[in-house]
């Protein structure tokens, strides 16, 4: 019994491997941190896949890992990739960061790109990632309109200086409306958990908070919100369907136009490491249509985003203070990216304490 | 109508002896129903998950890397559920075996010699066996149920981790990312065969253990006590063993094994400590602890096994595009089928008829 199967095996391994001859140009791999399901992060990055598969047709060859857990197994998925033809890998978790950069040591002729991370250590690594906090500005924006608590709530992953900033933006979003606007923070220590993001949503719910933000990926927040009627932003993609009378907007992060123009280089033999930082200007970071929200708020939210999308509004704009009154920037100075990309404090008003 | 387990009054050897391959052979037939299902080719699918990663020596090196923690862990439940100690928390004790046994090259990088990596090993193995300890007291001194208590300390293990890589234990020039600096040279377990894959000396602690434990259940006197006072406590207390002796010596054994694997796989697979280190080894170990019938020889292949399981379903993720869930489903119904046989070695099902159950209910009524 045991050897007829095996033998059969063998037989459609054969007959597999002989039509895998379509004559793509190009392979494309994709090493995911959540399940393509997650209608938030992995999501979006899937979408973009599938915005690169439409746009190459038969030239791209594609292939992707979901739910790869960040640690030893993460070397392995990489590893593998770069094993079975891949030309270039994006590896699409800070987590994936000293995998994706030991793998690129032993495998120079392929490309490496890494989101969100900071570390090049060959040539053939790239790191790009995407300003998602200047949505988060409009989401303040449009919190401090709407609130009539004037206070918000944000479900928050892990205490990365990313979400920090992210937590930063909506508050001096929310300020530049109210002064005294209030955000109450809590860490749901997950990118995705549905149970936890509920429970951290009710929560924030019960301490009197009229709006919800999130920057964790599941839409468990949304539906919270939606039951207890009030209003939410929604998180990585457009979650509209899941709250079609509670999402105000969602920032949707479109990694298509980027991963489109690497894989385009890497047919032409012309990709270069690179650290690409894109906002809305590039078209990296997108807002989801002004919905469930007044024509003042929505008018406000535009004119904040035509602003950004210019390039003449940095959100990091002085004057700044720094949670315990120091300041930070002051009038009229801008943050440099540096800082942003290492922030560990909170921008005064914020009412948490940061975990350190 | 109803179903009865009734007790078989002796059981086969020779079932015995077969109940995990016929385990796995209906975990086959279910996995390629399951295939055919969700409209794959069940041959083509059964292949890259059982074959493909076994056809490379790379790849092989791999199901090493995975397989190391697993079997460590795993031969290190079986004294504790053969003792009739349930350890549920061998994940926490993993964690925290990392953690102590990571003191050396983050506190004091620049202290770099030979003797760096054997400190590490021992204060890993300290580390899991206390944690390990805390169960095994509140169990002799309170009776409190170490289910609970073992698997609770896993989420404090993974709070108190997480709490010291986003604090204390931060790089200080990692740009405030929550994980820890990378070892030196010196404190990274050297791979066992680098020209060829990163399979570390992890995997050969982890069969040198499983032997030497398989020697001390089946040969000596310790062994002995191990399986009597699990089997039978007041015979065991006749025969002069101490059940509590026997709590601790269970769980410090248990906990210095998965402290073991834990900084093991930190030095070894990752390198630096990180909010997770475990994507649920102290978990899957139970598993394949009771895959390998709690016989440390059977578990030294049951972890094989559910390492190629995982590696297989990368495989055929890529290769046929079903998703990961399906890799869990496969190690479930594993687990399943395998507690079913071994079930059914015992027991045989009667069919109880309606009136039949009437008269049942009567005897045991007078």
């Amino acid at each position: 019994m045991k050897k007829t199967i095996l033998s059969l095996a063998a037989a459609a391994a054969v007959m597999s491997f002989g039509t895998v001859a379509a004559e793509a140009k190009v392979k494309a791999c994709w090493v995911y941190v959540g399940p393509i399901g997650d209608f938030g992060y992995s999501y979006q990055h899937h979408q973009g896949l599938l915005q690169a598969k439409e746009k190459f047709g038969d030239e791209l060859e594609t292939a992707y890992l979901e739910s790869v857990p960040e640690g030893a197994d993460a070397e392995r998925a990489i590893e593998r990739f770069a094993r079975s033809g891949c030309n270039i890998i994006f590896a699409t978790s800070f987590g994936f960061m000293d995998p994706t950069n030991k793998v690129a040591g032993k495998f120079p002729d392929v490309k490496f790109e890494h989101a969100t991370g900071y570390k090049r250590e060959h040539p053939n690594v790239a790191t790009y990632n995407s300003k998602f906090h200047e949505g988060r500005y409009i989401q303040g924006v449009i919190a401090a309109k709407e609130s009539k608590a004037g206070v918000a709530g944000y479900i928050a992953s892990f205490p990365i200086p990313e979400v920090v900033m992210g937590i930063n933006a909506f508050m001096l979003g929310a300020q530049s409306v109210n002064p005294d606007f209030k955000v109450k923070v809590v860490w749901a220590n997950t990118w995705f958990d549905a149970g936890k993001e509920a429970d951290a949503a009710k929560a924030l719910i019960d301490q009197g908070v009229d709006i919800i933000t999130q920057h964790t990926d599941s839409t468990a927040p949304m539906q919270v919100a939606t039951e207890r009627g009030i209003k939410a932003f929604g998180q990585a993609s457009d979650m509209i369907k899941f709250g079609p009378t509670t999402q105000l907007t969602s920032i949707v992060d479109d990694w298509g136009p980027y991963y489109i123009e690497r894989i385009q280089e890497v047919i032409d033999g012309t990709w270069k490491q690179s650290d690409i930082w894109g906002g809305m200007k590039e078209g990296h970071v997108v807002m989801a249509a002004y919905a469930n929200m007044s024509d003042d708020a929505k008018k406000l939210a535009e004119e904040t985003e035509a602003k950004i999308k210019s390039g003449s509004f940095n959100p990091f704009t002085g004057p700044v203070a720094k949670q315990d009154g120091t300041e930070w920037l002051k009038a009229g100075e801008v943050a440099e990216d540096g800082v942003l990309l290492g922030m560990n404090f909170y921008v005064k008003g914020v009412d948490d304490k940061l975990p350190q | 109508m109803r179903i009865e387990l009734v007790k078989r009054p002796e059981r086969s050897q020779l079932f015995a002896a077969f109940s995990p391959f016929i385990a796995l052979g209906l975990t086959l037939i279910a996995g390629a129903i399951m295939f055919t299902v969700l409209g794959k080719n069940p041959v083509e699918a059964l292949y890259y998950y059982f074959i493909d990663p076994l056809r490379e020596v790379w790849s092989l090196h791999e199901l090493a890397v995975k397989a190391a923690p697993l079997i460590l862990i795993a031969v290190g439940l079986s004294i504790c559920f053969l003792s009739n100690n349930w350890n549920i928390g061998a994940e926490g004790q993993f964690i925290m075996g990392a953690i102590a046994g990571s003191i050396l090259p983050v506190m004091f990088p620049e202290f770099q010699s030979w003797i760096v990596l054997p400190l590490m090993l021992l204060m890993g193995i300290a580390g899991g066996a206390l944690y390990g300890a805390i169960p095994a007291y509140l169990k002799v001194r309170f009776n409190t149920n170490e289910i609970l208590t073992s698997l609770m300390l896993v989420y404090v293990a993974q709070l108190f981790l997480d709490w010291m890589v986003r604090g204390p234990w931060r790089n200080p020039e990692g740009m405030n990312f929550p994980e820890t600096r990378t070892f030196s040279p010196s404190a990274v377990l050297p791979e066992i065969w680098s020209a060829s894959g990163r399979a570390n000396w992890g995997f050969v602690f982890a069969i040198v253990t499983a032997v030497a434990l398989w020697f001390m259940l089946s040969r000596t006197l310790r062994g002995f006590e191990v399986q009597v006072l699990g089997q039978s406590p007041r015979a065991g207390k006749f025969a002069g063993f101490s059940q509590s002796r026997m709590v601790f010596f269970a769980f410090l054994v248990a906990g210095g094994l998965a402290g073991l694997a834990g900084i093991s796989e930190v030095s070894g697979a990752i390198g630096q400590l990180r909010p997770t280190i475990s994507p649920g080894y102290g978990f899957a170990a139970i598993i394949v602890a009771f895959l390998g019938r709690l016989n440390p020889l059977g578990i030294i292949a049951a972890g094989l096994v559910l390492a190629l399981s995982y590696l297989g379903g990368e495989a055929a993720q890529i290769s046929i595009g079903v998703s990961d869930k399906v890799v869990r489903a496969f190690q479930g119904m594993l687990l399943f089928f395998v507690l079913a046989c071994d079930t059914l070695i015992l027991y045989r099902i009667r069919f109880v008829g309606s009136s039949a159950a009437k008269t049942v209910e009567a005897t045991q009524n007078v």
